[in-house]
């Protein structure tokens, strides 16, 4: 049974959601981590770059695998967590918090009605 | 057939245990149309006497290097190969092991792969290098593909003289992207990469100051290409480099006709993501004990399919080895000493070919490898040598002639070479200058 | 290293040459250079940073490694796709003939005509096998040779005005198949697989249009399995006004019983390394030929090879040809091996080649179905899949099955692949392998199931114990990468 925290929203394609004014801060549930295992690197978008909802913008690596993060709502990418360049596991272990990937300037808040809600999302993530 | 185990019982045995009657019932999806109602038509099996005859009396149409004066290089170099190191690439352990990438039982190619990584990046000057490419000319388009990636940006500069298949398969492998050129200038705002050939195709060794500071200012990726690998042993390690790149052959490698060589592919830390080819890292295991490990697997086909960094799934894992081997006995000593052999036995055929009147010598400085301007047509002057049993280099233009000497080149071969040329010189001009 | 960390019996433990410490030893004798003035422009190499040992020590070095070593030699090497059959030594000793090994690629045509007669010859037996007339043994491995195939594929396309955009793949693909194609530029769409594991026929028609320029099908495919209606596929695809690119490395199910030409196929390549015997050698020299129809023919890569009489011409130049694909020629070391292998087997030898390494796939596949679960069904090709839904249930995965392989002495199949099914066990036995062995190999794949069935999963996730290693730390690998020995200490 996955941690899905009931203050999110998330997206079907397993990202999580943080609003605060218009910024929102990104990251992968931790049904995603706990599916790609131990993650070795994450490839972080720059800091400027314009996103649309839906576009693949973030590559996180396990071993064996690459796995794109989908921008959950469109809008510019403001902050990165630097410290996912030396620490990847924090991904794994702290997933909702200290794993956090970036933060986006929202362009259009009204995106965020369509994401799903923890109750919705816990059904996707059993 | 001898390479056949199984006998018309076991094949009895086993098609009844399959529970079927004969191997055709493993066919039937195979349309009619593609089953072949007999033999295709080639000759029958033979055993080793005959098969042995066959490919002797190909091979003695051949003239190898050993049965004359020798001088072609160009990328591919007549250099000797220990004993040792042949003997030992045919252990069954290396010579029919497959990748290791089952690491528990593999240790033996890995351990030997860290190796090979550890001698090109001390050799290169560069922080990492990979478990090796096909050859120099691939290893070269790769590392532009690469700077393209990393830059972002379309076009690749090559400065000077780049060995001119290599740049045939650079522009092979661009051939289907759009906005791609390949230009001969200084790079510019648009240029991914600047690709410099040293010593350059013509045998000179680059100075590579100037060249750094083009790089630094335009923001493209300096790209070192060494086909002669041996020059390192004497020429400084091009640390000024983004990526080094070349051709390995000249240790361990036999020229075997243009293959299988080794290339070779070495970068600053700053780019190991974007690097292609296969790399062997350290770890331990369960034990804590120190143990190598194929990793870093996310860039390559096998995951990243079609955003891979390369298509490339093969190295050339045996002459690795037999690269390794052969630097692990020349060693630190030994290949320095071999590399100032190759240049002395350069500077005697260049003075002896000096002696020679009408003869020219272009180049400042050389290596192993110089241009020879003759008075007569390069290509029917190499014609007329061959017909004497004399390999007298690689024709280019007009009366141009690459020469390359090595250790194996002997005092008596240079003599042999500068004397024929003696002759056809004195009554060169009385024929046409082509 | 302490005492205890060192040799026990025949178990090696073997550090790096770098840590043998440098100590003067050379391995070689060489004259003494003069010193003479430099001519190059620049002052000498002052550290390289090579080890200092001797003869008797590299030896020793190498030696000790090798023993680390699995190999088809030592024994049976299932792993799907790889057909790793027996490598002939005669291979080796004919192509360290000297006229063969130290000739260069540049020599003049006339000192270096039987080389020329060598690929030739491999151009036509290849040619003979797939029924596609004409030849290139330019490509370096299997990979370069889809870069060829496609890339002449693209040309042709060019050439007829129009330039399409995407390249049809199956779901089951080798990676190298999309890489390829998006290294010449192609999108790719991907075909799922029915429930059968082949090819879904429906879906891939709905794909065609007018932008599709090719497939890339492997056949038999990843899952041992031939596609039973391939010739269908040939014809829409043709219909289409695209080309059918065959993946070779399956070969070895059809060599001299089945020709691709009969099924509908333009370009194919092929794995010397595989089919043909030549050696792996821990990870390479390969060899990738193509054969095309006579419509491609004009694309192949540079250099061609062309025949006037008994004289064998190499042309470097031709405007049609997709260009140079590396330097030089192809991979002419391993074109030798596989001639001399070619010339032991003939016709008859390689098609017995074919049956028996069916045979033996099957006889596998029969003996073990009852125990693991096999996702598709009916008999297989060359080689057959399985995977670990039943063993997964116990608390026992693939990995797991593979690396108890290990501890019983036998390298494991491919694992986790084609990506199709979940848990692939791919088994490619090839026909070199005895009776014997493979009632050894199934003896040993029943004692796993049981012991899974068995609630062992524990001791079988813990294997392997015996080999030079137990499992490595993958993850720290890829997270700290140490690529090379420094001195510091690694």
């Amino acid at each position: 049974m996955s941690n899905v925290p009931a203050n999110l929203k998330y997206t079907e394609q397993h990202e999580w959601l943080k609003l605060d004014g218009d910024v929102a801060t990104i990251g992968i549930t931790d049904y995603a981590q706990g599916a790609l295992g131990d993650l070795v690197f994450v490839e972080l978008p720059v800091k400027g770059k314009k996103v649309k909802a839906g576009d693949s913008f973030v590559v996180v690596e396990s071993v064996k695998a690459a796995s794109e993060v989908y921008a959950p709502i469109s809008g510019e990418v403001i902050e990165v967590n630097e410290a996912l360049v030396k620490s990847p596991e924090l991904i794994n272990s702290a997933s909702y918090e200290g794993g956090w990937i970036c933060k986006i300037k929202a362009s259009d808040k009204g995106e965020i009605a369509k994401l799903l809600d923890s109750s919705s999302y816990q059904k996707l993530a059993a | 057939m001898r390479y056949l185990p199984l006998t018309p019982k076991d094949r009895t045995d086993m098609l009844k245990a399959a529970g079927v009657k004969s191997v055709d019932e493993f066919y039937t999806m195979v349309p009619a149309a593609a089953k072949l109602p007999k033999l295709i038509d080639l000759p029958l099996h033979q055993g080793e006497i005959e098969v042995e005859r066959a490919l002797t009396r190909m091979a003695a149409k051949n003239h190898p290097a050993g049965s004359g004066p020798f001088f072609l290089g160009a990328g591919c170099y007549n250099h000797h190969i220990p004993a040792t190191v042949d003997h030992l690439i045919q252990r069954s352990e290396f010579l029919t092991s497959y990748t290791p990438y089952q690491p528990e039982i593999s240790q033996g190619t890995l351990t030997a792969i860290f190796e090979f990584q550890t001698m090109i990046a001390n050799l290169t000057g560069m922080d990492i290098a990979n478990a090796s490419m096909y050859d120099g000319a691939t290893a070269t388009a790769e590392a532009a593909l690469m700077a393209r990636r990393i830059t972002g940006r379309a076009n690749i500069h090559i400065h000077g003289q780049l060995h001119p298949q290599y740049r045939e398969v650079i522009e092979t492998y661009i051939q289907s992207y759009e906005g791609v050129a390949v230009k001969n200038s200084a790079p510019d705002e648009n240029a991914a990469c600047f690709i410099v050939q040293t010593p350059d195709f013509y045998g000179e060794p680059q100075k590579l100051d100037a060249l750094r500071k083009q790089c630094t200012d335009s923001g493209a990726l300096l790209i070192i290409v060494i086909n002669e690998i041996l020059s390192l042993g004497l020429l400084p390690p091009p640390v000024e480099a983004d990526i080094v790149c070349g051709e390995a052959q000249s240790i361990g490698v036999p020229m075997s006709f243009g293959g299988p060589h080794l290339g070779f592919f070495a970068c600053k830390q700053d780019y190991l993501r974007q690097m292609p080819g296969r790399l062997c890292g350290e770890t331990v295991d369960k034990d804590g004990r120190r143990s190598f490990v194929l990793t870093l697997s996310t860039r390559e086909q096998h995951i990243r399919r079609e955003k891979a960094t390369s298509n490339i799934c093969t190295n050339q894992g045996l002459f690795a080895l037999a690269f390794t081997i052969h630097m692990s006995l020349l060693g630190e000593i030994g290949f320095k000493k071999l590399a100032r052999l190759n240049h002395e036995k350069a500077c005697a055929l260049a003075d002896r070919l000096a002696k020679v009147k009408k003869i020219k010598l272009p180049n400042k400085t050389f290596f192993n490898e110089f241009v020879v301007e003759l008075p007569m047509n390069a290509a029917e002057t190499v014609k007329k040598l061959t017909a004497q049993g004399i390999i007298a280099g690689l024709p280019l233009e007009g009366g141009k002639l690459l020469v390359a000497a090595t250790e194996m080149t002997t005092e008596s071969d240079i003599n042999t070479l500068a004397e024929v040329l003696e002759n056809m010189c004195a009554v060169a001009g009385v024929k046409e200058v082509a | 290293m302490s005492l205890a960390d060192r040799d026990r019996g025949l178990n090696i433990e073997e550090n790096l040459l770098f840590e043998k410490g440098a100590n003067g030893a050379c391995g070689v004798d060489l004259p003494e250079p003069k010193n003479s003035a430099l001519r190059t422009g620049f002052e000498p190499r002052q550290k390289v940073g090579l080890p200092e040992v001797s003869e008797p020590q590299v030896i020793r070095h190498f030696v000790r490694l090798s023993k680390l070593n699995y190999a088809i030699d030592h024994g049976l090497y299932p792993l799907g796709s790889c057909t790793m059959k027996h490598n002939p030594r005669l291979n080796e000793k004919v192509a360290r003939h000297p006229g063969f090994a130290q000739i260069h690629p540049l020599q003049p045509e006339g000192t270096i005509q039987g080389a020329l007669e060598v690929i030739y010859t491999v151009q036509q037996w290849l040619a003979k096998l797939s029924g596609l007339p004409h030849v290139t043994l330019n490509p370096a491995a299997g990979a370069h040779g889809e870069f060829a195939g496609i890339m002449v594929i693209h040309r042709a396309h060019e050439k007829k005005g129009k330039v399409r955009k995407t390249v049809l793949i199956p779901d089951s693909a080798h990676g190298t198949n999309p890489a390829t194609a998006a290294a010449c530029g192609y999108q790719t769409q991907t075909i799922p697989s029915t429930k059968d594991g082949t090819v879904d026929v429906d879906a891939f028609k709905n794909m065609l249009n007018d932008n599709v320029a090719a497939l890339m099908l492997t056949n038999p495919n990843t899952c041992g399995l031939f596609e039973p209606r391939v010739k269908e596929i040939a014809d829409v695809l043709h219909k289409a006004g695209a080309y059918f690119y065959c993946d070779g490395a399956n070969f070895n199910a059809l060599v001299g019983r089945v020709r691709p030409v009969d099924f509908g196929v333009d370009v194919m390549h092929f794995n010397l390394h595989k089919t043909f015997s030549t050696p792996h050698g821990g990870g390479g020299p390969g060899s990738g030929p193509i054969a095309v129809t006579e419509e491609l023919a004009p694309y192949l890569p540079v250099p061609k090879i062309v025949k006037h009489g008994d004289h064998y011409h190499l042309v470097s130049e031709d405007k049609d040809s997709i260009g140079r694909l590396k330097g030089f020629n192809g991979q002419f070391g391993m074109a030798v091996r596989a001639l001399a292998y070619m010339l032991s087997h003939g016709a008859d030898g390689l098609k017995q080649v074919a049956e028996d390494a069916v045979l033996n796939a099957n006889y596998i596949l029969s003996q073990l179905r009852e125990l693991y679960h096999v996702p598709f069904s009916g008999t297989c090709m060359h080689e057959c899949l399985l995977t670990d839904k039943i063993q997964k249930a116990q608390g026992v995965t693939t990995m797991d099955v593979a690396k108890t392989l290990i501890e019983y002495g036998i390298h494991p199949m491919t694992t986790y692949f084609p990506l199709v099914v979940q848990g692939a066990m791919l088994i490619e036995p090839t026909e070199t392998e005895t009776k014997a062995s493979l009632d050894h190999f199934i003896a040993v794949m029943k004692m796993i199931a049981e012991k899974a069935a068995a609630g062992e999963s524990a001791a079988l996730q813990n294997n392997p114990v015996s080999s030079p290693r137990k499992r490595l730390d993958e993850v720290r690998a890829a997270r700290h990468p140490v690529l090379k020995w420094t001195n510091q200490g690694t």
